[in-house]
């Protein structure tokens, strides 16, 4: 029983390690602002959540000690990351931040176009 | 929905003190044959039995967790491949969801399914603008947005 508990803990641990570590590579490889955010976004939150998943399981599973306080932190990171994502995605677009030039369409353009706005 | 579960509560307790046993068991015991009640008057109530409400929340919160396993090895399969030969843009979606909740649940979804990020919503709550890191499976995301979240959303606030 203890050596399942540890193998999937450490499964968790070593999962979130490295969705941690593709979410930093993809930041540094992928070529513009929004494709970046979108590693940072996804790949953070899930590797976040995943090691805060073995730390709880770790102390519920070994220690014998139910600390809830992990669970609240996982629920919150789950809620605010992607909104936090959403919004440098448009405070970037706002603030004009170029696409990628083989980006292929931007329909958000056209429609501020349509409606007069300028930008 | 909330009133039907605040009049679960309360036969809970009508419960407990017709028993005059105070304790978590009997707590729950109150609120299972409240449940029973609920659900033999449900036509008296002008929504729905709110236990298929919990179901649907339930649900979301199943896409909402599978959605962000996909979209995890989505972007790894991207940032991995030895060159980078994603095609990104901004495409637009016609939503029919009204209320600023489902709306925002909606755009959390969103931002975790496969390659795609909200942008912007539009002034009039009509349109999302979606940036996606592949514009070829855009078409389908499109499809997947429309048929699962929405319909799941829709499913929890009927």
């Amino acid at each position: 029983m203890i050596v399942i508990a540890k193998i999937i803990i450490g499964y968790f641990i070593l999962q979130g390690a490295l969705l941690s570590l593709v979410a930093a590579y993809g930041v540094v490889r992928l070529p513009d602002a929004y494709t970046r955010n979108h590693a940072a976004s996804k790949s953070a939150t899930l590797g976040v959540i995943s090691v805060l998943l073995g730390v709880f399981l770790y102390f519920w599973l070994i220690e014998g000690h139910m600390n809830a306080r992990i669970i609240l932190g996982i629920v919150f990171v789950f809620m605010t990351a992607p909104v936090a994502g959403h919004l440098i995605m448009r405070a970037a677009y706002n603030t004009k931040v170029p696409l990628w030039e083989k980006s292929v369409q931007d329909d958000l353009k056209e429609d501020r176009k349509k409606e007069g706005v300028k930008g | 929905m909330a009133f039907q579960i605040l009049l679960n509560f309360s036969i809970a307790f009508i419960w407990m003190f017709l028993k005059g046993e105070y304790s978590v068991q009997d707590f729950f015991n109150g609120y299972f044959f409240g449940l029973l009640m609920i659900f033999a008057l449900r036509r008296f109530f002008h929504h729905r039995f709110y236990l298929w409400n919990v179901f649907a929340v339930i649900n979301l919160i199943y896409i909402f967790n599978r959605e962000l396993i996909m979209s995890n090895i989505a972007v790894l399969k991207i940032v991995l491949a030895p060159k980078i030969n994603a095609r990104p843009g901004i495409f637009k979606l016609e939503t029919e969801l009204k209320k600023d909740w489902e709306i925002t649940i909606l755009a959390n979804l969103i931002t975790l399914t496969p390659g795609t990020l909200v942008v912007e919503v539009s002034d009039d709550n009509r349109f999302l603008y979606i940036h996606a890191m592949d514009l070829e499976d855009a078409e389908e995301a499109r499809k997947d947005i429309k048929n699962t979240f929405e319909k799941a959303i829709q499913e929890v606030s009927r």
